[in-house]
């Protein structure tokens, strides 16, 4: 059983990297589109095989545990559904010209490169490794973002390059303090990196070390969460590259980056004498919150305004998670995951809607509903569900967010409770004019799949109307994992 | 003996402080790279140095990269990409340079302060030159906010990258370094490549020469 769990954790690496190659040599959009969707189907498999079989014992440098299982699954779905859109979407775009065919067979190489980085930094157990992965993850969305050419495309690149890069210089000083502090208890090598050896000794660690090492990695990672004060590179990079990869960055990267800090904030929370990690993610995350919930106001373009929803609900999720305990980490997760499958579901519609309407400006996009009713009524469900609203997954997630706040620090439930209400005002004020009213602009049906967009919507829904046990079961468990 | 290898090493980790804060007023871009070349050059010392002191072979490795690649090519092919692009003349700078100095003499005594007093129980080599890295990181950090220009803000972000190097070197044993200097060296390489391809418009925009000189021209 064991060496099936080996063979699966294998299998969720090399099936990315290896199709990566593969992609990157084989001419022709039908056959390559086609290849991604089926690696991506394939390493979905490999994941959920990860999830049933028995865990491989962690080793230098990989580790499978409660903890990251769920990340993986999520991760590999939506990366699959994310595959599926991204044929018909990317099709449309060569057909306009917006993208040309050697910059398709790079496109798709680098989904796959990304899907690896991602799974790479979740199953990582070595701190140096998951500092590297990201780092890959990181170069590989920037050369997608900027895949366009345009001005503006660039210009985003550029700021996420920068913006990115410094975050990720900050991580690694972060990462080399941690070393510095396991150096005297572990000693020196290899194992004073890998995750399990150092959460096993933590509680010996110089305190004062590992607070600074812990200021540094929340700020480095966080840059990749978008958290407040350094989320600037977000709503640019989300509106100016192609619309599968602004899923894909909403849905999958800021998790994987969020994944990196609450590691990181377990080795805090072992260590007796250090700082308590929360009130600091507690704090980045309800600025975040906040502030965003305001920006959604002022937004003209689409995509730009769902990035900054994005914003909002990382606030939410890292807010969730610096409160600790199991029920707010339980909200956490649940957040999460509703937040992952229904914002990637938004993008694939907005995705078409930009497609058909030639426009990502509000004023070119009304009625909806009468143009595409398909279209019109999937965003409408998904903008309804990431604004909260029952009976779907995210109201669920909120209100336990929002009951254990009123349990645990009734004062923070106020500026918590300020910020959803403000973004819902702001989403439910543009989602009027997007899909009732008269229709403008292009008319041509939209001629992709709306599969991707309802499976996800019909997810979010049948968990905000009935979750199953065992899922109840498994969450609770990784919840009482992150203490 | 030992206080010798102590006090060079001392040295070479202080040099590349003293060189960070001569990156700061560089008004030229080519004097820029100059200066950056010198950066990258002393880090290669200080990292050899560490190799030999630590008896640690791989970090010979490092200390090569560092040579080859940021004291001769990378500073190379920015005075190309400079020549090609026409821009070779002024960096505007947000804030001035007495300010500027001053801000970085406040980050150096910050980053002193902090980790001399965090790191007591560590060993005192790698304490103080991680107090050194730090401060490296942060002049980094302070030349690509004060820089407009994308080179400007390059080799700032290199020169932090830098210190980040001179803080895994200077961590005993610490694993992963070639690897981790490897895939920072493929990061300055896309950026550098970045430059050049992408030309980053509205920012060499705003130092191109016709400009500055037009504002010359108005100037009484």
């Amino acid at each position: 059983m064991t060496a099936l769990g080996v063979d699966a954790l294998t299998a969720v690496l090399v099936i990315p990297l290896a199709s990566a190659a593969l992609l990157a040599l084989l001419p022709g959009y039908r056959i390559t589109a086609r290849l991604n969707v089926l690696a991506a189907l394939l390493t979905l498999l490999a994941a959920l095989s990860l999830l049933f079989s028995a865990r491989p014992e962690p080793g230098r440098y990989f580790l499978v545990d409660d903890l990251n299982i769920v990340f993986i699954v999520l991760n590999t779905f939506v990366a699959f559904t994310t595959s599926a859109f991204s044929a018909g979407y990317i099709a449309h775009e060569l057909a306009t010209g917006r993208l040309t065919p050697i910059y398709l067979r790079f496109y798709h190489a680098m989904y796959q490169v990304l899907m690896f980085a991602m799974n790479l930094t979740l199953l990582a157990n070595n701190i140096g490794l998951m500092w590297v992965a990201v780092e890959v993850a990181t170069l590989t969305t920037v050369l997608m973002v900027g895949i366009y050419r345009t001005p503006e495309a660039l210009e985003a690149a550029w700021k996420y390059f920068i913006l990115g890069s410094i975050g990720i210089a900050l991580a690694l000083f972060g990462t080399i303090l941690v070393y510095m502090a396991a150096l005297p208890v572990v000693g020196e090598g290899a194992d004073a990196m890998v995750w399990t050896v150092l959460i096993r000794h933590v509680g010996a660690f110089d305190p004062a070390l590992l607070n600074l090492a812990f200021v540094f990695l929340l700020l480095g990672y966080g840059t990749k969460v978008g958290l407040a004060p350094l989320h600037a590179w977000l709503p640019d990079a989300h509106a100016e590259g192609p619309t599968p990869i602004s899923a894909v960055l909403s849905g999958l990267l800021l998790n994987v980056a969020l994944y990196a800090v609450l590691r990181f904030k377990l080795l805090l929370a072992a260590n007796p004498g250090a700082i308590a990690p929360g009130p600091m993610m507690m704090t980045m995350g309800l600025t975040s919150l906040v502030f965003a919930a305001f920006m959604l106001y002022r937004r003209r373009d689409i995509k730009r305004m769902f990035a900054y929803s994005s914003i909002e609900h990382m606030g939410i999720i890292a807010f969730a998670f610096g409160l600790g305990g199991p029920l707010a980490n339980f909200a956490g997760l649940l957040h999460m995951v509703m937040h992952s499958l229904t914002k990637s579901a938004i993008f694939f519609a907005v995705g078409h809607v930009a497609q058909v309407k030639g426009s990502q400006k509000f004023a070119d996009i009304r009625g909806l509903t009468a143009s595409h009713p398909w279209l019109g009524w999937g965003l409408l469900i998904g903008v309804v569900a990431i604004a909260g609203l029952p009976p779907l997954g995210i109201f669920m997630s909120e209100f336990l967010v929002v009951s254990s706040t009123f349990a645990r620090a009734p004062l923070l439930a106020i500026p918590l409770v300020l910020g959803l209400l403000v973004g819902f005002g702001a989403l439910l004020l543009r989602l009027n004019g997007l899909a009732f009213g008269e229709p403008s602009g292009g008319t041509a049906p939209a001629g992709a799949s709306y599969v991707p967009m309802y499976a996800h919507l019909a997810l979010v829904l049948a968990a905000g109307v009935y979750l199953p046990p065992p899922l109840v079961d498994w969450f609770q468990n990784v919840a009482g994992l992150l203490g | 003996m030992d206080r010798l290898v102590f006090d060079i090493a001392h040295l070479l980790a202080g040099g590349l402080v003293l060189v960070s804060f001569l990156l700061l007023y560089q008004d030229r871009l080519y004097a820029l790279l100059n200066i950056y070349a010198l950066h990258a050059l002393v880090l290669a010392m200080s990292v050899a140095w560490q190799a030999f002191a630590q008896n640690a072979d791989h970090l010979y490795v490092t200390a090569a990269i560092a040579l080859a690649f940021k004291a001769i090519l990378v500073p190379g092919a920015l005075h190309r990409i400079i020549a090609r692009l026409g821009i070779h003349r002024e960096i505007e700078t947000v804030v001035g340079i007495g300010p500027t100095m001053l801000a970085g003499i406040g980050l150096v005594a910050l980053s002193m302060v902090v980790m001399l007093r965090v790191t007591m129980a560590a060993d005192p080599l790698a304490r103080e030159d991680l107090a050194f890295a730090l401060s490296v990181v942060l002049l980094g950090l302070l030349m690509m906010v004060t820089r407009r220009n994308a080179v400007g803000q390059v080799v700032g972000f290199m020169s932090l990258e830098n210190g980040l190097v001179l803080a895994a070197t200077g961590a005993k044993g610490m694993p992963l370094v070639v690897e981790i200097s490897v895939a920072f060296s493929v990061l300055i390489a896309l950026i550098v490549i970045g430059i050049f391809l992408f030309r980053i418009r509205e920012r060499f925009d705003t130092v191109d020469v016709q400009v500055i000189d037009r504002h010359r021209g108005e100037r009484p």
